[in-house]
């Protein structure tokens, strides 16, 4: 049943156009032997919510740098929404479409005040000052920081630092967001908060969401989930599809979601669970199912 | 330790010198400092100072602050002021103790080098008390932008002045941090004679620095991320603009040099 929802699901994206497609995009580092991201073809619709999945040293912060043409590629071919980065100029119309959150807070804020912060992106573009000023109430409201405007950055906890550059990046309305680890350093709560920031900008603002993370209870809220290892694609799917096999993705040292564990474990004892578990409430509605059986 | 650094003096206010452009209030101090410079007499010192008071009221600055921007200059003013008293040549000799004596000549040069020393460190206060670093740094930078014809980098000094504020509270913490996590390794910052402590700095200083270039790194990749290609195609949220305000202003400074030029060149002291 569910995988005939998921076929649904992937037809409805199918039809889409990509936002992003590589074509064997490799990258080298100078002096290394293999390759950091190697050979990948991937096509990201527009729209979507995808996690890239991947131990440390997979090469998923790289492939987010070859987005933003903060690198360039060494093979292989990138375009970011029908532009491909072959001049500096390229370079700069797809940083503006393609917005990224880094993972340290303290280190992405340029300015000693809120405000002019969330500016700084408009002002590189060249933006009009009324503009920059509407552009930047809007995504502090967007964010929820509106009363921080005059704020010191360092008065801010980490999880208000990165709504603060994330309301930086809508502030130069891209439309697609690369979150590159941006919840690891934050506490569980602002992690959840930034999470659900990217959520709500993906359902409501129709931003196309790139969440690289190695929490796999965050991929395993998005559409469709990537997971890398040694600069490859090893895994592409829907969260269900790729966290129902626990052992498979252990391979990639990664570990899946507790619940898939829990439903992989009761299974093994006999219980008769559906597959394709791996959220808590999903849990909790099969056991009750079970239970009323009893 | 740090909830509530602050950087430079700012002393923040809503008053009209609050508010004047930073460019005014920096064109505005200059003429303070020439017309202290130019002046030859006390009398056009009670008027400046007299006028700086003024300015001091109106911002609504307690002369605590301006008292207390004075101490680390204190020893220079004495130092000047002891020279002076008893280095200055002249004929009426009031004390004379071997090669030192004092004068009248001499007094008087030493009152006015130190009310001169003091009057210029009060206007200049007056500036950074009622300007805010940042602010400082875009009126620097909107001043300098002339001189970029001749390969004056205005922007980027004004970039790396602004990105230095935002990281100092920053690296103060990085700071305390490193400093807990060594003690916490046993080692000892307080003890021992100059060259211990700055040895034992060491262990300090190395991941502080490395920390600070890993920063510089990512936050460089921040901003390319941002589409920051340098100053040119770039504007500004808040744009300086010159008003009313700021026109009085610049009538008031300068009327203030041409009377003291006018009392030197009469030689009214």
């Amino acid at each position: 049943m569910t995988w005939c929802a998921n076929i649904s699901v992937m037809g409805f994206e199918d039809m889409k156009e990509a936002i992003i497609s590589a074509k064997d995009l490799s990258f080298r580092y100078e002096g290394k032997e293999s390759y950091a991201v190697d050979h990948v073809n991937i096509e990201i619709e527009k729209g979507s919510f995808v996690a890239v999945l991947g131990r440390n040293g997979s090469g998923k912060s790289t492939f987010a740098k070859l987005l933003n043409v903060l690198i360039e590629p060494t093979e292989g071919e990138i375009s970011v929404c029908s532009l491909q980065p072959k001049t500096e100029d390229d370079a700069f119309a797809i940083r503006q479409k393609c917005g990224m959150v880094f993972q340290n807070p303290d280190n992405q804020m340029v300015a000693t005040i809120v405000e002019e912060d969330v500016a700084f992106g408009c002002e590189n573009l060249g933006v009009a000052p009324g503009e920059i000023v509407r552009r930047v109430d809007w995504s502090l409201r967007t964010v929820g920081m509106e009363e921080y405007r005059k704020a010191a950055p360092h008065m801010l906890s980490g999880g208000q630092k990165q709504r603060i550059a994330i309301a930086g990046v809508i502030a130069m309305l891209p439309e697609v967001i690369v979150f590159d680890e941006s919840t690891s350093m934050l506490d569980p709560s602002g992690r959840q908060d930034i999470f659900d920031l990217a959520m709500r900008l993906n359902k409501e603002n129709n931003v196309t969401v790139l969440w690289i993370t190695h929490f796999m209870e965050e991929a395993a809220k998005c559409d469709r989930v990537i997971v890398m290892d040694q600069g490859r694609v090893k895994m592409d799917g829907t969260a269900r599809e790729v966290f129902s096999d626990p052992k498979k993705i252990e391979k990639f040292g990664l570990e899946a979601p507790d619940m898939a564990k829990l439903a992989e474990a009761l299974r093994k004892e006999g219980l008769d669970l559906k597959d394709g578990i791996i959220t808590v409430d999903e849990m909790e509605v099969e056991l009750c199912r079970l239970l009323s059986k009893i | 330790m740090l909830n509530n650094i602050s950087i430079g003096q700012y002393f923040p206010g809503d008053s009209i010198i609050h508010k004047l452009d930073p460019r005014t209030k920096i064109l505005f101090t200059l003429m303070f400092i020439v017309s202290i410079f130019i002046s030859k007499g006390f009398l056009c010192f009670f008027l400046i100072a007299a006028f700086a008071y003024l300015c001091m009221r109106i911002s609504k600055i307690s002369l605590k602050f301006i008292v207390r921007g004075l101490k680390p200059i204190l020893f220079i003013v004495a130092f000047t002021f002891l020279l002076n008293l008893f280095l200055s040549s002249g004929d009426d000799v009031i004390v004379k103790w071997g090669v030192l004596s004092i004068t009248f000549t001499g007094i008087r040069n030493a009152l006015f080098m130190a009310v001169r020393l003091i009057l210029l460190v009060t206007c200049t206060q007056l500036l950074t008390l009622t300007t805010s670093p940042i602010q400082l740094t875009d009126g620097l930078e909107r001043l300098f932008t002339p001189f970029k014809k001749i390969g004056f980098p205005a922007h980027e000094l004004a970039m790396m002045m602004s990105i230095a504020l935002r990281f100092i509270p920053t690296l103060i913490e990085e700071t305390d941090k490193i400093t807990k996590a060594q003690k916490a390794r046993g080692a000892d910052f307080e003890s021992g004679g100059v060259i211990k402590r700055v040895k034992a700095m060491i262990p300090l200083l190395v991941p502080l620095f490395v920390g600070a270039f890993r920063r510089a790194d990512e936050l460089a990749m921040a901003m390319e991320a941002r589409c920051y290609r340098g100053g040119t195609g770039r504007t500004k949220m808040r744009p300086l603009t010159y008003r009313k305000a700021d026109y009085c202003a610049f009538g008031i400074s300068f009327m203030l040099l041409l009377v003291v030029i006018a009392l030197n060149i009469l030689n009214v002291f």
